[in-house]
């Protein structure tokens, strides 16, 4: 008999190596492309933790200076999402600012439509980028295609010397210079950076609660040397993001079979072809969870991934399908677990899936803290108030 | 489950030169050479997909048919096929360093800008994502939440589209007080976006798929750079 060495997979050691890793370090060749005088680094200021990523580089996440590239899909439909990011920087008293002077990625359109093209593309990317280092500060990006997509764009500026021609170009008409960013910062990475100080102030005990993750597509299979790997959390087999963050505040993370599919989102069917992205969405991911894990919460950190999670579970229980979990992001767990009140921070009145079960499990009484989102709005509707501040969110 | 049109009957033929003609614009796209290396026939890429469990699309076959520049499927692809695809490029884990995912996104380009008749019916319903995205740079906007556009997310659509003034005021960042866009963008800033869009020819895009729509963007985009001292700056 041969006895080969054989070892258990559980058993083995994953430890990522990056003077092997299988792709070069676009960084260095960044800064070398500065160096000849072809573009501009915005370097990450000064006050940064350092993160590992999938061929074990180092990531510099910035705590703060930070420029909020919001989301359109956030912002819109799910707004709570991003007042929980901004909520935490607040509480933190960190130095950020929220500009006017951003647009979208437009890359939602351009994965639905293809009605755009690398130039644009890139040009929008850099005029964002530009409006950040012009009022000094660094871009964090808050949606996950946003994150993909700029991680694309700087790659393909950083190869393709067209195109750099082509946007620089395009720069000078606008005034701008042609800036890249030295990391592409999303920012359930800053999240899971700061998930040791979220730990030390949380006042809402989560260890109850056992929840599923889901990883948006965009953020770790594009340019997935870029995404965040801890041989603690899974081996370093998946990415780290949410995971990571979930445990620091002691919520039980469950696993479930289906963790690598998408959502269903698929950019154009999520607006015209939603039989898809609902079908896709309860039977591969919602209908699994619940029945492999049965989890009280889906945290994720996208905006697609939120948007077609909760709300595709609407005409799954018109269907009998087992669904009925409630889906937030990482942004609004963290914030949650520091105190943020539910409806005036996090808004969760903006989402479709039954979150009351949950909510009761912490301990909250829904009638009461609806009520006093409420008052905030009747006040509002009277004319009483213009709008709700930062510090009636508070109260 | 839809099947593939094989037979043509969904979409005009057109001579085999035109479709070498097409091919030929995928693959002088400056990313062709970093998309497709070969097949080794695994099917990882089918069994990480989306797409391929609700419909009959396989990124394999687009990978294999544009591997074999068989002109004749990649045509029949171009106009059906690739519009299936969730963009959502679970396909990268092909062991060959092939992305099906991108090699779709430059087809889709291609298919967009020879105003093919299946664009056009793939983008049917989205012209109104189209003129928010190139005249807001916001690509969705709160007052979309309408009970008539997601019917299927239920009666909660109703409570946000009846509250929505009031419970975008009760948000407390303060650029976030919008209904027509996500945040609060500045003027200067949306005049950059459409002098990109000048500049690269993007509008031209826009005119091969939905002729209507285009006219009605330009006009508005043309008044407003006016309005900012752009008056050499037209879309014609």
């Amino acid at each position: 008999m041969i006895h080969l060495p054989i070892v258990k997979a559980a058993d083995r050691q994953f430890e990522a190596d990056p003077n092997n890793a299988p792709k070069d370090d676009l960084r260095e060749e960044l800064f070398q492309l500065e160096k000849e005088g072809e573009l501009e680094v915005i370097r990450v200021p000064d006050n940064y933790i350092e993160l590992k990523t999938k061929y074990g580089r180092i990531k510099k996440i910035p705590v703060e200076k930070t420029w909020h590239h919001k989301s359109c899909g956030q912002c819109g439909h799910i707004p709570g999402y991003s007042s929980s990011i901004f909520w935490l920087n607040r509480q933190f008293g960190l130095d950020y600012h929220d500009p006017t002077d951003q647009t979208s990625c437009t890359a939602w359109n351009y994965y639905a439509s293809a009605t755009s093209n690398p130039e644009a593309q890139a040009a929008v990317a850099i005029r964002n980028f530009a409006a950040a280092h012009e009022v000094g500060y660094f871009p964090l990006i808050h949606c996950g295609t946003s994150f993909g997509h700029y991680k694309e764009v700087r790659h393909a500026l950083v190869h393709q010397h067209g195109l750099r021609r082509k946007v620089r170009k395009i720069m000078e008409r606008l005034g701008k210079k042609l800036v890249i960013p030295e990391e592409i910062v999303h920012y359930s990475e800053w999240v899971l950076a700061m998930k040791d100080r979220i730990a030390e102030r949380q006042t809402v005990d989560m260890s109850n609660i056992t929840a599923t993750v889901h990883p948006a597509c965009h953020y770790h299979k594009l340019i997935e040397e870029d995404a965040i790997y801890d041989s603690e959390i899974y081996g370093a087999q998946r990415t780290a993001i949410i995971t990571g963050t979930l445990q620091a505040l002691g919520i039980n993370v469950g696993d479930y079979s289906t963790w690598y599919d998408c959502c269903g989102f698929g950019f154009r069917h999520i607006l015209v072809s939603r039989d898809f992205s609902r079908s896709f969405s309860v039977q591969r991911k919602i209908e699994v969870m619940k029945e492999e894990v049965n989890p009280d919460v889906t945290v994720t950190h996208d905006t697609g991934c939120v948007t077609t999670l909760d709300q595709s579970q609407f005409a799954g229980r018109a269907h009998d399908k087992k669904v009925g979990i409630p889906v937030m992001s990482d942004s609004q767990i963290a914030a949650l677990a520091m105190g943020a009140h539910p409806y005036k921070v996090l808004q969760l009145h903006w989402h479709n899936a039954d979150n009351k079960p949950f909510l009761e499990k912490l301990g909250f009484d829904v009638d009461k803290i609806w009520s006093e989102f409420q008052a905030e709005v009747d006040l509002i509707k009277a004319g009483k108030k213009d709008f709700m501040t930062w510090e009636d969110a508070e109260k | 489950m839809m099947a593939l049109d094989l037979s043509q009957n969904k979409h005009a033929d057109v001579s085999y030169d035109e479709k070498e003609r097409l091919f030929d614009e995928v693959k002088a796209d400056e990313r062709w050479h970093h998309v497709l290396y070969g097949c080794y026939e695994c099917g990882i890429c089918v069994a990480s997909c989306p797409s391929a469990r609700f419909y009959d699309f396989s990124p394999r076959l687009i990978a294999q048919a544009v591997a074999r520049e068989d002109a004749d499927l990649i045509y029949t692809l171009m106009s059906d096929s690739i519009w299936d695809c969730s963009q959502c490029f679970s396909c990268d884990r092909c062991p060959r360093q092939n992305s099906p995912g991108q090699i779709i996104t430059i087809m889709r380009e291609v298919a967009v800008r020879n105003g093919l008749g299946t664009a056009k019916e793939a983008l049917q319903g989205y012209g109104r994502i189209i003129y928010k995205i190139m005249l807001t740079g916001s690509q969705v906007s709160p007052d979309m939440l309408q009970p008539d556009a997601f019917p299927d997310w239920g009666t909660h659509v109703y409570e946000i589209a009846e509250n929505l003034e009031e419970w975008r005021k009760a948000l407390p960042p303060e650029t976030l007080h919008t209904t027509e866009t996500g945040w609060v963008i500045d003027d200067k800033t949306i005049i950059e976006l459409y002098l990109i869009w000048h500049m690269t020819g993007v509008m031209d895009l826009i005119e091969g798929v939905d002729e209507g729509l285009y006219d009605i963007i330009v006009d508005v985009m043309e008044e407003r750079l006016e309005e900012a001292g752009y008056d050499d700056v037209t879309f014609d």
